[in-house]
């Protein structure tokens, strides 16, 4: 099967390409990239029409929330919002019931997503046997049935020992250690951001050294092991200022931030009236934090753009603020958000941004895909740069809603994706 | 009485309040104040409205205030507490909401241990919903019966300058003081130990100290907290010796803030740990003054939330 997308502009970071080119795929693969390119005989053509035509966009923070939680997600409806939102890849965490922690479970994601997939599934292994922070999971089993990473996402991986015994195992087959950094000692019960506005809304408070303090602990084992450490939803710009002094220092160490703790700060919770649609982890931060987050973005010390899209069933989410589960989603959300409130106001170009949802996240985990170059996957985005929307729960394909984002007008999004060559959505 | 300034379905707090509502809310109380000097403690003002006192956490005072606001303005309380079969726990808030809607009250005053549950209640109901505290957010009634109380001792509220002291951090008290008093132009300090004492509190414009001393010089008005060792076993203060010999207001100390200062507690007081038995039983003490006018207060609020109209 041949395809030819004509009429497009090609952006791809990952050669450095932004033109007016023609693409050929065959059998799935990028073949031919250049201006006028020949239609062979028996080829489909689709026609660009001017729009922007990316490497498919990989999200490599993900609960698809199966086995186990199929109220709130699917790999089905997971991998459809991932489709919707212009996502060809997503990377899933391990917090299943039961834990994906060996290869059964991980080969029952992978199942379900040949079966009914809409994008392709990269399962993330837990570090420790059912995320309890004690001995390690199978991690071989689990890489030779397809994992990409092992993380304890949900929980960080507190004892030290572990995380330096992961960080050395896991150079066995060159995978990185996702953490998700959080003393619990530190966090205690909080449910926001340390700061002004938890003293005025009288929540108990996260401060940001809950996540430095791990980063930094990490770092250092990380130094010692040179092992690959990737920091997942990295949200202080302490931290990031560890992560950038680390790789400044050749450190095998990426991280990754959310489109939330891009846009939004702790005020949103006081100003959206206590919404648990505002109750995250890490918390939303501060302003001051969110501005460096932004410099992180432009610099390169930040390698992904990823949503950690967490679903949760509104029953749940109809709580109060300190009893609802954290978590927001964020698949349908994450390309329109970073277009409209990054791109537009020129924080970042274009390509910048295609590099943080493509090639950056790629290579974070050592996924294939993120670039157009010949002999690719022919996973592609094509992106409306001023088609608008309204973001309205009720139209989510996702099985969740919980999103801070409802009403938000924005300019520029997916509208169409192609998974191997195939039109998807 | 001019109650025509009152819009607001709810009371949830006071950081949304002005300076006119506030004020309207004090001198409604004190026409009320007089009936508790009648010998026929009973006006009909509220006869036939249904009142629901929801309380999630334990609270005999606030509880039996507004349980005596309600029977002398003729209104027809019923109580839920979180030990009777009413809160049945596992029940989601939404359906609490709709179950108390459903028996059609005009008001509901909530106690929570979280914040905005309230303010989520008051969404969902139509009922007028008042907040008689809501974690450590907010406890707007507490700061209008303080407030009632100073004005009362001291003529007016603006120009004072009034020191809280004990745990900041887990004080509803606190907050809806420190939006109260500023609104009708105190000074605020706040002062405890360090354990105790939020960040970020000078964003809401109070001066912060951290000895009792420097906390006590000039004020006018001691408000001392109720302290407790430790919150969700997490460590704070070392013992309450401790505590007491660096925040414990004692007769001596009280020598530092002004020769008329008076001092206030918002109960229970723990006698010994935050306070001194000699200053809680002393002239200055105007503990006993802020129970009564609570009361007055509530039943001013339960008043102006029923949109009732005409002299009580
Ligand atoms: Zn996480």
């Amino acid at each position: 099967m041949s395809l030819v997308i004509q009429g497009g502009r090609v952006v791809d970071p990952s050669q450095k390409v932004d033109g007016f080119l023609d693409l050929r795929v065959e059998e799935g693969t990028v073949v031919e990239v250049g201006e006028g390119l020949s239609v062979p005989d028996g080829a489909e053509v689709y026609d660009a029409g001017g729009k922007v035509v990316a490497p498919g966009l990989i999200d490599i923070h993900v609960h698809l929330r199966e086995p186990g939680h199929e109220y709130k997600e699917t790999v089905a409806s997971g991998t459809r919002a991932a489709a919707k939102g212009g996502f060809t890849a997503v990377a899933c965490m391990a917090n299943t019931s039961p834990v994906n922690d060996c290869r059964s479970v991980t080969e029952h994601i992978l199942s379900e997503a040949e079966r009914h997939g809409r994008a392709r599934v990269y399962p993330i292994g837990a570090v420790s046997l059912g995320m309890e922070g004690k001995s390690l999971s199978n991690i071989g089993d689990m890489v030779a049935a397809g994992a990409v990473a092992i993380s304890d996402d949900g929980l960080p991986v507190s004892n030290a020992e572990l995380m330096r015994r992961a960080l050395l195992y896991t150079q066995h087959y060159d995978i990185p250690v996702i953490q998700h950094a959080e003393d619990l000692d530190l966090s205690g019960g909080g449910v926001m951001h340390e700061g002004e506005w938890s003293t005025r809304l009288g929540l108990p408070g996260i401060p940001g050294s809950a996540e430095d303090v791990m980063v930094a602990r990490d770092l250092l084992l990380a130094a010692d092991t040179q092992g690959r450490y990737h920091v997942a939803h990295l949200s202080t710009g302490r931290s990031l200022d560890l992560v950038r002094e680390a790789k400044a220092r050749g450190l095998g160490v990426t991280c990754e931030v959310t489109p939330h703790h891009l846009l939004l700060t702790d005020e949103e919770v006081a100003k959206s009236g206590f919404s648990t649609d505002c109750k995250m982890k890490p918390p939303l931060r501060s302003e001051t934090d969110r501005q460096r987050l932004l410099e992180g973005l432009v610099d390169g010390t930040i390698d992904a753009i990823a949503s950690d899209h967490a679903p949760h069933h509104p029953d749940e989410k109809d709580e109060s603020f300190s009893c609802a589960p954290f978590g927001i989603v964020g698949l349908e959300t994450t390309l329109s958000l970073c277009l409209d409130r990054l791109v537009r106001p020129g924080i970042l170009t274009l390509s910048r941004l295609i590099d943080l949802l493509s090639w950056g996240p790629a290579r974070a985990l050592g996924l294939p895909g993120g670039t157009l170059a010949v002999g690719s996957l022919a996973d592609i985005t094509l992106i409306d740069l001023d088609a608008t929307l309204t973001i309205d729960r009720d139209t989510f394909v996702s099985r969740s809603r919980n999103t801070p984002f409802a009403g938000w007008e924005l300019q520029g999004r997916a509208v169409a994706t192609f998974l191997a060559g195939e039109l998807v959505s | 009485m001019n109650e025509t300034n009152w819009h607001r379905k709810d009371l949830l707090g006071i950081a949304e309040l002005s300076a006119a509502e506030i004020e309207l809310i004090l001198d409604t109380a004190e026409s009320f104040r007089e009936v508790a000097e009648r010998p026929i403690k009973k006006v009909p003002t509220l006869r036939g409205k249904t009142v629901i006192n929801l309380f999630f956490e334990a609270s005999t005072r606030t509880r039996s205030s507004f349980e005596i606001a309600e029977k002398r303005l003729s209104a027809d309380g019923l109580n839920f507490s979180s030990s009777s079969s009413a809160l049945v726990k596992g029940e989601s808030l939404v359906d609490t909401a709709r179950n108390l809607q459903a028996m059609s009250p005009d008001l509901i005053v909530i106690r929570h241990g979280h914040p905005g549950v309230p303010h989520r209640l008051a969404r969902l109901l139509e009922a007028g919903v008042i907040n008689a505290g809501d974690g450590a957010h907010e406890h707007p009634t507490q700061a209008l019966l303080d407030a009632f109380t100073i004005r009362q001792h001291k003529g007016q509220i603006g120009g004072l300058r009034v020191a809280i002291i004990g745990d900041i951090e887990h004080s509803r008290v606190v907050r809806s003081n420190i939006h109260l008093l500023q609104k009708l132009g105190a000074s605020v300090v706040v002062a405890g130990p360090r354990t105790m004492m939020p960040v970020g509190i000078e964003g809401l414009g109070v001066d912060v100290a951290y000895s009792l001393d420097e906390a006590l010089d000039g004020a006018d008005v001691v408000m001392m907290l109720r302290i407790q060792l430790e919150r969700q076993g997490r460590p704070l203060i070392p013992s309450i010796k401790e505590y007491f010999s660096l925040f414990g207001l004692t007769r001596d100390r009280l020598g530092l803030a002004n020769e008329d200062a008076i001092v206030m507690h918002p109960g229970p007081m723990n006698r010994g740990v935050e306070i001194a038995s000699d200053v809680a039983d002393g002239p200055e003490s105007v503990i006993l003054a802020q129970v009564a006018n609570g009361v007055a207060v509530r039943m001013a609020i339960l008043y102006l939330l029923s949109g009732v109209r005409g002299a009580a």
